[in-house]
């Protein structure tokens, strides 16, 4: 009796009993779980293979970024669905970048009034579900947006209706890569004149206006290249051709509703990510850059920023990391993203819940984790070095 | 040219030049302090004009209250048609809850606030007693919304809907997250491998995957794991999603509070001979909790406004319910209108919950400023 109660009053081997009974615990569990769902697979007949992937999905999607049609794999339509979350991911963030700094700042500017609207935006789209925003929006589109015979006409080129917005579609011809060209050796010109420049500040302290020269050599060039070789870029516009538009770029009711609503919703956050990121650097810092005779801009690029970047990029990419989640509710609207198609449609045809909700959960887990991963070596990176 | 000439000390004080404050002064630095800053008031001026006089004209002045119909609605006046709210609002409120029945909702909710009040302000006048109605609330209110007991009748799950149903998963799931996040937390941050590896797998696994993907586990896969046979309830199953959920997200919030409590703290509990438990239990935890409790909170609205997306797997909450009545031929097209009046319901709740959390914030903060 003393022996075991010694054995439980050591610290080491207590630890290691309560680890081994949580682990006889949580594996009896498991196999209590395998057990019922073999036990249940057996009463309806039913097994667990992935061969369903390769036969033929027999449903469209009016969507796709890589050539589908219904004959092909429930696999390559798993594969356009992801890719149309990756679409609608993008467009959401880089609006919601775009719309959440520009409502960061305006919410920190000294102007009462500016800054009390855009409180009051953040405060309304935030406290309201994401599935709403996106149902909203939708319904905007669908039912205020005339029909496309009656479409809001912007300049003759873009064209709204609830059929989805219409957009000019850049169409490139011979000569094209003469433009490429002149832009790869625009791009390397100003990295190389950047880091010239940067040399010879730091040496001798003299400074090029670095930013002006980039950006007209950035624009100069290609455009330069552009009327040499002929204008090889022209513009298709959509056109009306009986009830709906022909040509041009596409934007389904869908996808805008769906860019709209994430991009406005998390925009309404980042806002509040980039306020608490400028408010968190010290007011000391400020003064004392502002005491050194920097002007306002310089305050902020030199001073400012660099610190509150430390603190903004980790909720930022969270929030790009919710974003690119949240665009799963796209099942609501009937945008084919990946849990519309595989753990959607697919699902239903194969009757597969198992595998097609595995596959689906691992991908998004998969980005995830791997979106932490970074975020984590950047942390690393960044950190204040403690001394 | 007179000069007048003053003792030193004795100067008056002179008033402060005009236009610097008052009415005017609180302007001039406001709104007109510079160039672009009163370009800024103009535009925002424009902004909110437009912004009055389309949107309050359709919301209020130009809208139909009552009607048949959309196409009466258009009839009457081209504002907002409110009659699709209207006509249905006991469904928005109720689902299809009996009508002879709603009562028993009516009190449960109206008890919840006296049930809430003495865990929300700790400074109530006798919350002690109060505490303890709050202890057997949950029972209260499970007896009588469900029925089944004392001769109340037994309503069906699947009659359940609307605000009623968007407050019963909120609250459950907010009540039932806090202390398995706690738990959590707490496992992460344990010395013992096995714990620490288990809590870590189930949080990464829960914040990495999209909630919807959840719930269609909840409602269509989470029978298999059962042993054969077992049938629970779509809202029971939902409810666990949903706890388990956001229970992942409170651990991270909680953990973050643990890690900033310094470690001179651990040291001076070991010092007094504390254990673990009475260390977590009276230095760790109260600590913890007080820096994350703005975290917690969110996370909290973040569940409270997630509850709409059980439409998806065919929950009548107000969106499905909102749903319905637009697929409807006579409220056709709808949408906005619907749609805006659900989401004037959790702005509400939720911006209500964010200023307690402010409140509270406040409130707690004991450090010197």
């Amino acid at each position: 009796m003393s022996f075991l109660s010694n054995i439980w009053r050591n610290e080491k081997s207590r630890e290691i009993i309560v680890q081994i009974f949580v682990l006889l615990c949580i594996g009896w569990f498991l196999s209590w779980l395998i057990s019922n769902v073999d036990a249940n697979f057996k009463a309806l007949g039913k097994d667990i293979s992935f061969e369903f992937l390769f036969i033929p999905a027999g449903y469209d999607i009016n969507q796709y970024l890589i050539d589908y049609n219904n004959r092909d794999s429930h696999l390559r339509a798993g594969i356009v669905g992801l890719l149309n979350t990756g679409l609608v991911a993008v467009f959401g963030i880089i609006l919601a970048t775009v719309l959440g700094i520009s409502l960061g700042i305006i919410r920190l500017s000294k102007n009462w009034l500016a800054s009390k609207i855009a409180y009051w935006y953040i405060e309304f789209t935030r406290n309201v579900p994401i599935l709403l925003h996106i149902l909203l929006w939708h319904g905007i589109i669908i039912n205020t947006l005339p029909h496309p015979r009656k479409a809001l006409n912007l300049g003759d080129v873009t064209f709204l209706s609830n059929r989805g917005f219409y957009i000019p579609k850049p169409l490139t011809e011979n000569g094209i890569e003469l433009v490429y060209l002149f832009l790869v050796i625009a791009i390397i010109f100003s990295v190389l004149f950047f880091k010239y420049a940067k040399k010879k500040q730091d040496l001798t302290g003299v400074q090029y206006p670095v930013f002006w020269i980039n950006f007209s050599v950035l624009i100069s060039l290609p455009l330069i290249a552009f009327f040499i070789s002929g204008m090889p870029i022209s513009l298709e516009i959509p056109a009306l051709k009986g009830f709906n538009f022909r040509g041009g770029m596409h934007m389904s009711p869908e996808l805008a509703a769906l860019t709209f609503a994430l991009g406005i919703y998390t925009a309404a956050f980042i806002a509040e990510i980039v306020r608490a990121g400028i408010l968190a650097v010290d007011k000391g810092q400020r003064e004392a850059a502002e005491s050194i005779g920097l002007k306002s801009s310089k305050v902020m690029k030199l001073v400012i920023l660099p610190q509150a970047r430390r603190v903004i990029i980790p909720p930022l990419t969270s929030q790009y990391l919710n974003l690119t989640k949240n665009s799963s509710l796209a099942i609501a609207i009937g945008y084919m993203d990946l849990v519309a198609t595989l753990g959607g449609i697919s699902l239903n045809q194969t009757g597969r819940e198992m595998e097609t909700m595995v596959i689906v959960m691992l991908i998004y887990l998969s980005v995830s984790l791997s979106i932490s991963a970074f975020m984590n070596w950047y942390n690393n990176k960044v950190k204040l070095v403690g001394r | 040219m007179s000069t007048q000439m003053y003792k030193p000390g004795s100067y008056p004080n002179l008033p402060p030049p005009p236009g610097t404050v008052g009415f005017y002064g609180w302007i001039r630095n406001n709104l007109f302090s510079s160039i672009s800053n009163t370009l800024l008031t103009i535009v925002s001026v424009v902004l909110v004009y437009y912004l009055i006089d389309g949107i309050i004209g359709w919301f209020l002045f130009d809208a139909v209250f009552d009607a048949d119909s959309k196409i009466e609605c258009r009839k009457i006046n081209d504002g907002a048609c409110w009659a699709v709210i209207t006509r249905r609002v006991g469904q928005f409120v109720y689902g299809f809850y009996p009508e002879a029945e709603r009562w028993r909702i009516n009190i449960s909710f109206l008890t919840m606030f006296i049930a809430f009040a003495p865990l929300l302000y700790p400074d109530l006048p006798k919350r002690k007693w109060l505490l303890w109605f709050s202890g057997i609330y949950p029972f209260f209110a499970f007896i009588l919304i469900n029925g089944g007991f004392f001769g109340l009748a037994k309503i069906e799950y699947s009659l359940f809907g609307g605000f009623m149903l968007t407050v019963i998963l909120g609250v459950t799931g907010i009540v039932c997250s806090l202390p398995i996040g706690i738990l959590l937390a707490l496992g992460r941050q344990s010395k013992l491998t096995v714990v620490r590896t288990l809590s870590v797998c189930f949080i990464e696994f829960m914040r990495g995957v999209p909630l919807i993907t959840l719930l269609f586990v909840a409602s269509s896969m989470l029978n298999y794991f059962m042993p054969p046979g077992t049938n629970f309830s779509i809202l029971v199953r939902v409810i666990i999603m949903f706890t388990f959920f956001s229970a992942a997200y409170i651990a991270e919030v909680i953990r973050g509070g643990i890690q900033a409590i310094p470690k001179g703290q651990y040291e001076a509990a070991d010092a007094l001979g504390m254990n673990y438990w009475q260390t977590t239990r009276f230095i760790t935890l109260p600590q913890a909790l007080k820096i994350s409790i703005p975290g917690i909170m969110n996370t909290f609205i973040g569940l409270y406004k997630d509850t709409t997306l059980v439409v998806v797997i065919g929950l009548l909450d107000p969106l499905g319910i909102g749903r319905a009545a637009l697929a409807d031929t006579k409220w056709n097209g709808l949408s906005t209108e619907t749609y805006l009046f659900v989401a004037l319901f959790f702005f509400v709740s939720c911006f209500a919950m964010s200023r307690y959390s402010l409140w509270l914030e406040n409130k707690l903060n004991t450090e010197n400023k």
